[in-house]
């Protein structure tokens, strides 16, 4: 007893203690690396500053001198270096966002096209699937902008649907204005959404209480459209629609979707749904088939056990590689640099890195700029996924 | 331990030679390099453009020059071609010793970006190339109508500004590439297509139909074309310089690269001051005392440069204008050498 107690107290020398010469070596690493970087950022300042080569964001709130060709907000030649990077931000959220939807419903689609029965379904969503993601994105985007130009005739030839026309400098539909009916239209609105999402918690509610499900869609449904429809007629039409006009070269006024946009937007929707087709496969492949063989038992129909026994459970699967297909959709929206796009690598990292050269800072503002949308992607993503396992399939 | 401290010491050095300033001593690193780096257009009709895996042009001649007057040699080099947008950062980095590239010399470019012209070898100017068919004469008539535009360029900022000093609007559509921007105009995504003059010329020529476009009367800028070098190596910014100006000395002598043997042994003092027969002023620049005979010996002096490039000797058959020498009414001036 008291040889062993001597022994835990007769502590070894440091040098000699494993855990105290872990500790220190991988102190010491990281000092060195530390340091290193340190001495390579320093070393590169003072290079370029030497040579005159900008090292920080001095140009940030100076006008640009150009022009881009699609904002969201209100952007001139006389704007900022800063504004025109929140130009091409927005823009690239905006093709991330309106591609990631329509990649999802053709994946989704696809997806589910690719389990089915039906011999010539399956095999035109097989065939779809591996021609998409086995040809390079920047192939087809090149082949979407080429194939969206070529075919199309110039403005003073444009095709013509109604009020809507389409030629090679883009699509262009008429613009809802707001008039008379606005506002009131806008209030029955409202009212109809809060009408609608307490339906819905009560038809929740007494599902629960008495297992009988009362009708949910159709009514929410009526309780959107209904009010404003009504005050529409009573108030008169709250909208009222600007087709474009030719003048001169171009179609002026109407909203306008620009060839560039169009076929980034179908290049990158068409590519990504072909990898989220083949997560959903996965994902309905592994929900085991005894719950299905359990909901025909219940006499639910096929499209009643998709939708309310497998997919809820295949969800579980199909979200974690979801999220890389998103975070892969907006870091492939960068190649919109080819086809000008005006997304952030086109405007940022290259028009205001080029007339102001300040490379470092604008290169990295713009990687930590993707790391940010995907980091954030990824949260929410994972949020949503904790709900989906929280709430357990199917129980 | 000692093997760890090596590594160590490996790892700082490399880091250190990867920002470690290329400014020291250009001409030693391309002599030790056996060739020159030099940035060029990757495919400008009279500029630079490779035919036959052969790069010809104007800018593509200056390079020679330098690399005749540094290795006695117009071949010991190696073309980097690059787009208007990666050009800066491909010379900021070192990758070109050199950039030749029918780049405009502006203060933003010196004062803000490191880099130093060595001169003018093309004085230029914006203007506009349009479709017959629309029957438009003047640029001032373009209000509302698509641009094609190269990205990165002064052309683009031009651009902005003619069109909001008067009071006009247009969409621009911008290309990193000059072939997808012209590319995108033939196709009808732009009504307009906009460069510096030579190049409108020099693309036309490329297009399917070259009758069916005009080049619109109005030029919109100033766009002083030259070669360009980093800050911070006077020696070799000196070199590119004086390149420049004995190949615009030599036009004026008279010293072309048929007649260079003769001139060299005549008794006029400037020539042989130029070509190295008198006074030693090639090695003050670091290179031999020859250095002007090697070059316009194996390149040709400025006027033999532009004629086969840009002028009569070529497709594109551009007129002198303001690039003539100064004693003839142009702008094409060199100080002297002695």
């Amino acid at each position: 007893m008291a040889e062993a107690s001597a022994a835990t107290t007769q502590k070894p020398k440091p040098w000699r203690d494993p855990r105290w010469r872990g500790g220190a070596a991988q102190a010491a690493l990281l000092a060195f690396v530390g340091g290193l970087f340190y001495f390579a950022l320093t070393l590169a300042r003072e290079n370029m500053r030497q040579r005159g080569i900008p090292t920080d964001f001095g140009f940030w709130s100076q006008p640009s001198g150009f022009e881009v060709s699609q904002s969201l907000i209100a952007y001139s030649a006389a704007s900022t270096y800063g504004r025109a990077f929140f130009v091409g931000l927005l823009n690239t959220l905006t093709v991330a966002a309106i591609g990631a939807v329509l990649a999802t419903a053709l994946g989704f689609l696809i997806g589910v096209g690719r389990v089915s029965q039906n011999w010539l379904v399956s095999r035109l969503c097989g065939a779809y699937v591996e021609t998409l993601r086995n040809l390079p994105l920047l192939l087809q985007l090149l082949f979407w902008y080429n194939a969206v130009l070529k075919a199309l005739p110039g403005p003073r030839q444009s095709l013509r649907f109604g009020d809507i026309f389409l030629n090679n400098r883009g699509l262009f539909v008429p613009e809802p204005m707001a008039q008379g009916g606005a506002q009131a239209a806008a209030i029955a609105l409202v009212l109809g959404l809060i009408a609608a999402l307490v339906w819905v918690s009560y038809a929740r509610a007494k599902q629960k209480r008495t297992g009988r499900r009362p009708p949910v869609a159709l009514v929410a449904l009526a309780f959107v459209v209904l009010p404003p429809l009504a005050a529409a007629l009573v108030f008169g039409a709250p909208l009222r629609f600007q087709p474009a006009q030719l003048k001169g070269f171009n179609f002026v006024g109407g909203l306008r979707l620009t060839p560039e946009f169009v076929a980034l937007v179908i290049g990158l929707s068409t590519y990504t749904a072909s990898f989220i087709a083949e997560i959903v496969r996965a994902g309905l492949l592994a929900v085991p088939k005894g719950q299905r063989e359990a909901a025909d038992a219940l006499g639910l129909t096929h499209g009643q056990s998709l939708r309310l026994v497998v997919i809820p459970q295949a969800m579980r699967v199909i979200i974690p590689p979801l999220t890389s297909q998103y975070l892969n959709l907006t870091k492939n929206s960068s190649l919109a640099v080819f086809i000008s796009y005006p997304d952030l690598v086109q405007v940022f990292m290259g028009t205001v890195l080029n007339q102001t050269g300040a490379a470092v800072p604008i290169v990295a503002l713009t990687m930590a700029v993707y790391l940010a949308i995907s980091l954030a992607a990824s949260v929410a993503m994972n949020a949503y996924n904790a709900r989906l396992a929280r709430h357990g399939g199917g129980s | 331990m000692k093997r760890f401290a090596l590594l160590a010491l490996a790892a700082v050095s490399a880091l250190f030679l990867a920002v470690a300033p290329a400014s020291a001593g250009t001409l030693d690193q391309v002599q030790k390099r056996g060739k020159l780096l030099c940035g060029v257009h990757p495919g400008l009709p009279g500029f630079g453009l490779q035919d036959n895996a052969q790069w010809v042009g104007f800018d593509v001649d200056f390079c020679r020059a330098v690399a005749a007057a540094i290795f006695n040699d117009p071949t010991r080099i190696g073309f980097i071609p690059l787009t208007a947008k990666d050009r800066f950062t491909g010379l900021q980095s070192g990758e070109v010793d050199l950039l030749s590239r029918n780049t405009t010399w502006s203060l933003s470019r010196e004062a803000g970006q490191g880099f130093l012209f060595a001169g003018v070898t093309y004085f230029d100017g914006q203007a506009f190339m349009v479709r017959k068919k629309l029957n438009v004469t003047s640029a001032l008539e373009l209000s509302g109508a698509s641009i094609c535009v190269i990205q990165g360029t002064t052309t683009e900022l031009n651009l902005s500004d003619y069109f909001r000093a008067n009071n006009m609007k247009f969409e621009p559509v911008t290309y990193a590439y000059a072939d997808e921007a012209v590319a995108a105009y033939q196709d009808g995504r732009c009504d307009a297509f906009t460069t510096d003059m030579s190049g409108l010329y020099a693309e036309r020529a490329k297009l399917k139909a070259p009758e069916e476009h005009t080049v619109l009367p109005e030029v919109i800028s100033k766009e002083p074309l030259g070669p360009l070098v980093r800050q911070g190596d006077d020696a070799w910014f000196n070199i590119v310089k004086w390149t420049y100006f004995a190949l615009v000395n030599a036009e004026e002598m008279g010293v072309t690269s048929k007649n260079v043997d003769d001139k060299a042994r005549s008794e006029a003092p400037d020539a042989k001051r130029l070509l190295g027969s008198e006074g030693n002023y090639g090695e003050s620049l670091g290179l031999s005392r020859d250095w002007a005979y090697r070059i316009i010996k194996l390149v040709g002096n400025y006027g033999e440069i532009f004629d086969r490039n840009l002028g009569d000797g070529s497709k594109l058959r551009i007129k002198r204008g303001v690039n003539a020498l100064w004693s003839k009414g142009g702008l094409q001036y060199a100080p002297p050498v002695r």
